[in-house]
């Protein structure tokens, strides 16, 4: 008789969130559901804010498939991600300080054969992300769009979700699955939210409140099963971040006075002022 | 060997008591113990194993795998208004036709009276409703003759559910879960196949409804 092998991979709780990684730096997930909506320009700008508050910051490119940190950030890096996972780099080498004065770590172009969640690539992500976590404050995840395994399991590494949404019903419907699935899926207690783009001052409280009001309804609906999510920040539709991305430089360094630089600051106290929780 | 004789096992040909001949026997009763006696199926004890041998391969690999629950329409009638022997016919013609239905590396058991489980390992998320209708449809086409002259039609009710990929959940949750699909398709009329809701069709009108009604008030 043959006894059932027991896979390497860590053992969870039933609708438990996969592999956690502990100890060190505080990651952070940004993700969005819907593309477009600001995910890496926050991810950068955020960064930065952290890292002018003395944190030690890396940025992770995540977006395996359509990576774009290195357009936003205007870098053209000679090593990436995909040359640690092939082992043409260590992570050392790929590792590159970006303007705005914390590390990243891009994707690279030759991800897309990688976009696909195989144990190999899982097993990777997993292994970078343990090994940087002692030697970083932060860990910036900047996920792709949709919600698909890539995305999933990139947050699910995460300790703390950051979900970036826009005024517009698309972004909104993304973002409500986005939260949906991490909360019934990855028993997700907490989320943050980020309101982008926003017309006016207080659309974002009132978005949260409208989401959350859903999400009450249709996900809070399980008995035991409380849900949070928290207004992080709100960013308003501001000229500067259109001049900042089209000349691809960070808001926080070449408009440090704009309202975006300013909310993205206050986003960053926000989550250091709760890093105990 | 009387037990492995009447099972209809192949008994081992080799010397009484030497070694092959006792690795015959002891794999004839492997064989005899895995297997459900009526209708030749994988028992519900194996079953079980390879059931929580499929979750440790969805949590390792990330393949889609489909777990299929199925149950005789009103079989108690047939039970009572044909007899047992009848009963028993119809059940043999349904594993049957269940195993025709399916791919070879699917797992065929039967897990209780006239309740069967699929498993199907590495099934997209796309073909589960696909597959579970042909099932259904390979059975609604028997005609089984339990007397001369006496046909009787036997429909099945599905339920299905995918394992949660890249986690590892509980064999007995999964069963849970299908299961309650099972419930949906015998209280939806039976003879039809219901399977759990993916994630594509994860917000509803009803929660779009609710997720606009409060912005376009306030827009206006």
């Amino acid at each position: 008789m043959t006894t059932t092998q027991a896979p390497t991979a860590p053992s969870v709780a039933p609708s438990a969130r996969p592999a956690t990684v502990r100890g060190g730096a505080r990651t952070l997930a940004v993700t969005s559901g819907k593309g477009g909506v600001g995910k890496t320009f926050v991810s950068a700008n955020l960064a930065a804010a952290l890292a002018a508050r003395g944190q030690k910051v890396l940025v992770l490119d995540a977006d395996l498939g359509l990576a774009n940190l290195d357009v936003v950030l205007n870098l053209h890096p000679k090593l990436t991600l995909h040359d640690v996972f092939t082992g043409k780099a260590t992570l050392e080498q790929a590792i590159l300080p970006a303007p705005g004065g914390f590390s990243v770590l891009l994707a690279g172009s030759g991800m897309v054969e990688y976009s696909r969640l195989t144990p190999e690539v899982r097993d990777k992500l997993l292994h970078i992300v343990e090994t940087l976590k002692p030697r970083f404050d932060w860990i910036v995840l900047d996920t792709g769009a949709g919600i698909s395994d890539v995305v999933l399991f990139s947050v699910s590494m995460a300790s703390d979700v950051l979900v970036v949404a826009t005024p517009e019903p698309t972004s909104l419907t993304d973002a409500y699955a986005t939260i949906k699935v991490l909360a019934t899926q990855q028993d997700r207690r907490h989320v943050g939210l980020l309101v982008n783009q926003a017309n006016r001052v207080g659309e974002g409280k009132l978005i949260c409140g409208q989401l959350q009001q859903v999400l009450a309804r249709f996900v809070g609906a399980v008995p035991g099963h409380s849900f949070k999510l928290e207004l992080l920040g709100e960013v308003k539709s501001d000229p500067s971040v259109r001049q900042a991305v089209l000349k691809r430089q960070l808001v926080l360094e070449h408009y440090p006075g704009s309202d975006a630089a300013q909310a993205i600051k206050a986003l960053a106290n926000k989550l250091l002022g709760d890093s105990g929780r | 060997m009387q037990l492995l004789q009447q099972a209809g096992a192949l008994l081992p040909e080799s010397e009484p008591y030497s070694t092959e001949w006792l690795q015959g026997v002891v794999d004839a009763l492997c064989d005899l113990s895995s297997k459900d006696a009526l209708t030749g199926l994988v028992n519900r004890r194996s079953f079980e194993m390879a059931l929580s041998r499929e979750v440790d391969r969805v949590a390792r690999s990330g393949e889609p795998a489909l777990l299929l629950t199925l149950d005789i329409d009103h079989f108690k009638a047939v039970n009572d208004t044909y007899g047992h022997l009848a009963g028993d016919m119809v059940i043999q013609a349904v594993a049957k036709a269940v195993s025709q239905a399916v791919r070879p590396m699917d797992t065929v058991a039967r897990v209780g009276g006239e309740e069967f489980a699929i498993i199907l390992p590495n099934c997209a998320t796309s073909f589960g409703i696909t597959v579970a209708e042909r099932v259904r449809e390979c059975v609604s086409e028997l005609k089984v003759e339990v007397a001369p002259g006496q046909v009787l039609a036997v429909t099945v009710s599905l339920g299905g559910a995918f394992a949660p990929q890249w986690v590892r959940s509980s064999s007995l949750l999964w069963m849970e879960r299908s299961d309650r699909q099972l419930y949906r398709a015998k209280a939806e009329g039976r003879n039809q196949a219901c399977l759990e809701p993916q994630i594509d069709s994860l917000v509803s009108a009803e929660e779009k409804g609710m997720l606009f009604a409060v912005t376009q008030q306030d827009s206006e």
